[in-house]
């Protein structure tokens, strides 16, 4: 059995004779990492003596990481503007320096005004937003998985005239879309309703190819011929062998598909008019906006602390799962 | 186990045609699903918008079919033209300088000689996570010359910068797209970069390459196929540029962000407040079209070459 697929990055020089596909010889795990370790250190005693350079273990360059760190300060330094101006009250935020502290610390204070501000509307928004992201991406996400594996594993008709109108799809503009969309939806009474953020979402034309990649390599015909013989029928077989083997994939691409719902502007833009539907992203750009209409009043400090709120769980989610965003992208890599 | 003695070629040729010549339309069971709501969202909407730009609202006579009058009078737009002119311009700077920044971190992250890797790089794809209204609304306020960040600047320098100018606004947009999708491609790039054997780096070692001449005469060369993807893909994304402008036009004094800054944003008002769709789908489809059609000469081949 070639059970043990490797579903992380390969990282030192694995990969001979690992991947066989009957009956390797099972070495035990740590005994073979113990090897790697070893022979990494004599490679780089070696080197080391003979003036070699061994492109797997460089030696650490301080310029180099000095040049990425001002790269990475250009990247970090919007984040920490977010989080320092949304402890300043409105009045400090108008008239303190922009990355320092202002008069008082007002944090939590705009935290409870955030989510009390106009009977709470915020917090309905937050709610609508899961909504769209658990019905919407998960549907997707799900929709992307079955497609890719059907595109993968099996050669059925129709299936260069799928990529083609797929590929040819992601180019369309958003707003070729929208516009009919927005009719044909209008047309059906669904727009203004759950439906209308919904059901686009449920289509990721990446995520489609991501899963596609992905599926043509964690499972192997084989396994899937296997089942058959055993008298699986396909669903069962999709089930419970292939899924399994395409966790990594389905996680990397959950993620895209939630960012995408999470973050999506434009659809709900034209979408939704009632602002009890709003996602988080219209709502904060109807709260910017209140600062420039007609004696609004300026909430820039509600604003900012909300969209700290909004950014707080896909930051977190981002960082709890590296490790299958990193490896599930480097699948996708692999054909390329 | 014994599997059916079918050849297997490197694990991704389906043995589809076990049973004979019969056709196998067992995949369809999976794809349908998929296919039914992208026909929905996708294709149906696509028609409309072709059907619905042969048409034109009168004032009298309500909606009569007009031809191709909507295309002749997009064809004579000056509007229009100048928003293609915009974005087109917004591709040729912004895409390469994006995607330079993004390969040369991606280079330097797999040298592996940086102190730290794991920290640059998540902190290098975290604005992929932040969304479009709010890393505009961020840099909007940096950008602010009233109460912003740069406004601040120039109060402690004596300085009177205004990045909100319209000669620099679009350079400013430019640096809100690239800080929010540097990460995005730098990431795409470092995983095909990952999947180079180290057993290459080690034989060309062996031979007497140095480090430089690894870069240049194996992972440039990994890198052109992900570039195809990444190109493709960010060449869509600015032709489509809509949600940063359109947040930061009321942020931006006075009107520097017109209606009709982008082919998108035209769209939008002439359908959403100018109440004019059947104009908007004839815009929409041309730009539809010139995008694909840059797209496909760019790389398109080079991705349609995995269906072989």
């Amino acid at each position: 059995m070639s059970g043990s697929r490797r579903g992380s990055r390969v990282s030192s020089g694995v990969g001979v004779g690992g991947s066989g596909v009957g009956g390797v010889p099972v070495v035990s795990a740590r005994a073979r990492a113990r090897r790697v370790a070893r022979d990494e250190r004599a490679e780089r005693r070696r080197a080391g003596r003979s003036g070699f350079s061994n492109p797997a273990n460089p030696r650490r360059s301080t310029v180099m990481t000095l040049v990425c760190a001002l790269f990475a300060v250009y990247c970090l330094f919007p984040f920490v503007y977010l989080v320092v101006n949304a402890t300043k009250t409105q009045a400090d935020f108008t008239s303190t320096f922009g990355l320092g502290f202002g008069g008082s610390f007002a944090l939590w204070d705009n935290l409870s005004l955030v989510f009390s501000y106009q009977d709470g509307i915020f917090g309905r928004w937050l709610v609508n937003t899961l909504l769209y992201v658990v019905v919407g991406a998960g549907g997707a996400t799900l929709l992307a998985i079955m497609g890719g594996y059907a595109l993968a594993k099996f050669r059925f008709p129709g299936r260069k005239a799928v990529f083609v109108v797929v590929i040819g799809a992601i180019s369309v503009p958003g707003i070729a879309l929208a516009v009919p969309q927005f009719l044909l939806f209008a047309k059906l009474g669904l727009t203004n309703t759950p439906w209308a953020m919904i059901i686009p979402s449920l289509i990721s034309p990446f995520g489609l190819y991501l899963m596609w990649i992905f599926s043509e390599q964690a499972v192997p015909v084989e396994l899937l011929e296997a089942a058959r013989v055993d008298g699986a029928g396909e669903f069962r077989t999709f089930w419970q062998v292939s899924l399994p083997l395409l966790a990594p994939g389905i996680v990397t691409t959950a993620l895209f598909t939630i960012v995408a719902t999470w973050n999506n502007y434009f659809l709900p833009l034209i979408m939704l008019k009632d602002s009890d539907w709003y996602p988080l992203t219209i709502g904060l750009n109807q709260w910017k906006d209140q600062a420039s209409t007609a004696g609004g009043q300026a909430i820039q400090n509600l604003v900012i602390t909300g969209s700290m709120v909004t950014i707080i769980p896909l930051v977190i989610a981002f960082l709890l799962l590296q490790r299958y965003w990193q490896s599930g992208l480097a699948a996708g890599a692999v054909k390329e | 186990m014994v599997a059916p003695s079918v050849p297997v070629v490197r694990g991704s040729v389906v043995p589809g045609s076990v049973r004979g010549g019969r056709r196998d339309w067992r995949g369809w069971k999976f794809m349908l699903p998929f296919a039914v709501v992208f026909v929905f969202v996708f294709i149906v909407p696509i028609v409309y918008a072709v059907w619905i730009s042969f048409f034109q609202r009168k004032m009298i006579g309500g909606t009569v079919f007009v031809g191709f009058a909507n295309y002749a009078r997009l064809f004579a737009d000056a509007q229009f033209w100048d928003s293609v002119r915009r974005v087109a311009l917004f591709t040729v700077v912004q895409v390469p300088v994006m995607l330079f920044l993004a390969a040369a971190m991606a280079l330097a992250l797999d040298s592996m000689k940086l102190h730290g890797s794991k920290f640059f790089r998540i902190s290098t794809f975290l604005p992929y996570a932040v969304p479009a209204v709010v890393s505009t609304l961020i840099w909007g306020f940096v950008y602010g010359a009233k109460y912003g960040l740069v406004g601040s600047l120039n109060g402690l320098l004596g300085t009177d910068l205004d990045v909100l100018a319209p000669s620099v606004l679009l350079a400013a947009i430019g640096n809100i797209v690239t800080w929010e999708f540097t990460g995005y491609n730098m990431l795409i790039f470092y995983s095909s970069l990952s999947t180079i054997p180290h057993s290459l780096y080690e034989a060309a070692a062996i031979d007497g390459a140095g480090e430089w001449q690894i870069v240049r005469r194996i992972k440039l060369p990994e890198l052109k196929g992900s570039l195809a993807i990444t190109v493709i893909f960010s060449i869509i994304g600015s032709f489509q540029l809509f949600n940063e402008p359109s947040i930061l036009q009321n942020m931006v004094p006075g009107n520097a962000v017109t209606t009709y800054y982008t082919p998108n944003m035209y769209a939008y008002n002439l359908s959403f407040s100018g109440n004019q769709s059947n104009y908007a789908a004839a815009l929409a489809i041309v730009m539809a079209v010139i995008t694909m059609a840059i797209a496909y000469a760019v790389q398109l081949r080079s991705m349609r070459e995995q269906m072989k």
